[in-house]
């Protein structure tokens, strides 16, 4: 079998839109070492709107950090080879100066990361670190900067702004250095807000609210917001669309509701399987993927994938030999994968939907 | 707050005083009971402050004036008894009263000990301050650009100049130095210059220029190794990553954030270094014939004049105390973290 082979329900993808907002196609993101080419982000598109959240979703070595970072131009120079496009609001960055990026950064783009503690500088306050980040593109005193920061820290939800605002990181307990990493993120209104996995590092009872500022400030605000993440949990209510990434590929990429009612890929279906369900009866085990994320300088043949699928004997052959590209399937549901769609169906309405 | 800060000032200060209690004990045992307990007897000792023409009985005279004769005890009680409210001494002709902090009198030349040092710690400061902000400057700078230079020519060749720089003796780079740039080129003064007749800052400069960058270059190379070292962690750190994401310029994130929190070791070593110099940099002063305080413990040592040791050895150990101390409470202003513990 052969894509020439491909059912008719098969068409040629064309969802990434050149005159997105946010416009990533064909993102390559390749780390040359000596052992070998590491191939990160491997041939990645999508693109998103104002007011629009992506979830990133896979495994740790996915690429799905690599991916914000060099939106970001956060890679070093000459550590990464990035070739492909990425648009930002008719901006095209791969290949712009260095200096072009950096004025972007913080203002029009803007980053929260994993672990609030390390994110931040131990030897700064938490005032200090916004009023940086708002001067840096306000031409603004110290003092101005000062009660944006204040107002900034009020709008997350920190307790008495006026004087945490002179308080050390490591007085903040991890949702209000959370917080204010947000403040600091958005201190600049930017119009795009990466947030790779903003609530890992967090109690459960935290995450709930940091996900809720989130999405509260992204309404304010009516920015473009990405969100990464290997809890598809954490996207289920946020995100609008959900790209589900593998070995530097795209898997899957449907609406949320699509991949959540109607998940196609094998990978998708591990990691749903794998999410515990308390709404359910513990009649069942999770159901984990089995085998270990593949690694990036030897990506299987074939469908990278193929080697924990556990219906890649279903394919013929293909899913070892032959890349399955992304094609979209249904109206905005775009899927890499060599199994028939009849074969889907049953295994998804059979084997898979009942026991999630 | 600041009373917590004082009361941990006056605590560390007594611990100071103790320390340097056990200090001149630990000297004055080395200098007086390892001789007696390898058999020497009190004339033993005095024999050595006296010409060769001495008689028996004026070796005995001297032992008993120098007070050799006493148990060792009572020899320590006198000498800890002076530093604490002055001493009379008794040199014939004469009584003559030492103030406290009274470091005795020298054997040999019978002059009281702390005036001599006081004398001495201008020149000893003058080495040690030069060639601390050179190297400070100089070895920083150079542990920054090869961080972020890491595996060019540049940071290879500054490593290798860092390696020399730790390998290489004093006495042979001073020679080095001295021989091209002094007697060679004539741009600098000989050694033996001393700081202390310099007639304006520049003459001061002038004078002091080789001793400085020989010393520096020592100590160059390890704070540039160290800085490197310090850079290469923490330009790795996610903060710096958080600092270019918010759009800074390239050289606030390495200043501001980068060498910010590297510095933090640094400055522990520096106060150390600093301190220990302070005592005496016996091998440049020798090298360039400074008259500071390593020159001065290197005759008295030569000489067995032990008030002199002794009184160096104290001062040096006072250095190193208070520069402990000082880079302790400093790093509470560095290191927001160690404040609020």
């Amino acid at each position: 079998m052969s894509t020439n082979a491909a059912p008719p329900d098969r068409i040629p993808q064309d969802r990434p839109k050149a005159d997105a907002f946010l416009h990533v196609k064909d993102l390559r993101v390749h780390f040359p070492t000596d052992d070998g080419v590491v191939k990160s982000v491997d041939g990645l598109s999508f693109s998103l709107e104002r007011g629009q959240t992506l979830g990133i979703v896979g495994e740790s070595g996915s690429g799905k950090s690599v991916t914000s970072l060099s939106i970001m131009g956060l890679h070093a120079e000459g550590t990464a080879e990035i070739s492909g496009q990425v648009v930002l609001d008719g901006d095209s960055l791969v290949g712009a100066s260095a200096e072009h990026v950096r004025q972007l950064r913080g203002k029009k783009m803007a980053m929260i990361f994993q672990d609030p503690l390390s994110a931040m500088h131990p030897y700064y306050t938490v005032g200090h670190q916004i009023i940086e980040a708002y001067r840096v593109h306000n031409n603004v005193s110290k003092q101005v900067a000062r009660k944006h920061a204040i107002e900034m820290l009020d709008r997350v939800g920190i307790p008495q702004p006026t004087s945490r605002v002179d308080d050390y990181p490591h007085q903040f307990s991890g949702g209000m250095r959370q917080r204010a990493m947000i403040a600091m993120a958005l201190s600049c209104d930017p119009e795009l807000l990466i947030a790779d996995e903003p609530t890992t590092a967090l109690d459960v009872t935290v995450q709930a609210q940091i996900l809720d500022l989130i999405r509260d400030l992204q309404q304010e605000f009516n920015s473009a917001v990405i969100i990464i993440t290997h809890d598809l949990g954490v996207v289920a209510e946020l995100a609008d669309d959900i790209l589900v990434m593998y070995a530097g590929r795209v898997v899957e990429y449907a609406s949320a509701h699509e991949i959540f009612t109607a998940p196609q890929h094998p990978y998708t279906w591990g990691l749903l399987g794998s999410m515990p369900r308390l709404d359910r009866e513990r009649a069942e085990r999770l159901m984990p993927i089995k085998g270990t994320p593949p690694s990036l300088i030897n990506v299987p043949s074939g469908c990278p994938f193929h080697p924990r699928c556990s219906y890649a004997h279903l394919t013929g052959g293909a899913s070892e030999t032959e890349r399955p590209e992304l094609v979209e399937i249904t109206p905005r549901h775009n899927l890499a994968c060599h199994l028939s769609t009849q074969d889907r169906q049953r295994i998804w309405e059979h084997d898979i939907k009942p026991k999630l | 707050m600041p009373t917590t800060v004082l009361t941990y000032i006056v605590r560390r200060l007594i611990g100071a005083v103790i320390l340097l209690f056990i200090v001149s004990a630990v000297v004055f045992s080395i200098f007086f009971l390892i001789p007696r307990a390898a058999g020497a007897s009190a004339d033993d000792l005095a024999s050595r402050y006296v010409g060769k023409s001495a008689g028996v009985e004026q070796i005995h005279q001297t032992a008993v004036k120098l007070g050799f004769t006493d148990p060792i005890y009572v020899q320590y009680g006198r000498f800890a008894k002076g530093i604490v409210v002055g001493q009379d001494y008794n040199y014939g002709p004469a009584v003559e009263h030492c103030p406290a902090p009274c470091l005795g009198y020298s054997f040999i030349t019978q002059n009281p000990v702390l005036p001599d040092l006081l004398d001495r710690l201008p020149v000893t400061l003058s080495l040690a301050a030069g060639a601390a902000v050179l190297w400070l400057v100089g070895g920083v700078s150079i542990g920054v650009i090869s961080a972020l230079k890491r595996g060019s020519a540049l940071d290879r060749a500054s490593m290798s100049v860092a390696l020399a720089g730790v390998s290489l003796p004093i006495f042979f780079t001073g020679l080095l130095t001295l021989s091209i740039f002094s007697y060679g080129l004539g741009w600098t003064a000989p050694g033996g210059a001393n700081p202390m007749d310099a007639t304006s800052p520049l003459d001061w400069a002038y004078r002091m220029i080789l001793p400085w960058i020989t010393l520096a270059f020592l100590f160059a190379a390890a704070y540039a190794r160290l800085t490197r070292a310090g850079m290469l962690e923490t330009m790795n750190e996610d903060y710096i990553r958080t600092a270019r994401a918010k759009g800074l310029r390239e050289r606030d994130v390495v200043v501001k954030h980068g060498l910010r929190a590297a510095l933090t070791p640094i400055l522990t070593i520096f106060g150390l270094d600093l301190g220990l110099l302070l005592g005496g940099a016996i091998l440049t002063e020798t090298t360039f014939s400074l008259p500071g305080l390593g020159q001065y413990a290197v005759q008295a040592i030569n000489n067995n004049d032990l008030p002199k040791v002794l009184g160096v050895t104290l001062l040096g150990a006072v250095f190193i105390i208070m520069a402990n101390l000082i880079v302790d409470l400093l790093y509470a202003v560095v290191d927001p973290r160690v404040r609020t513990k």
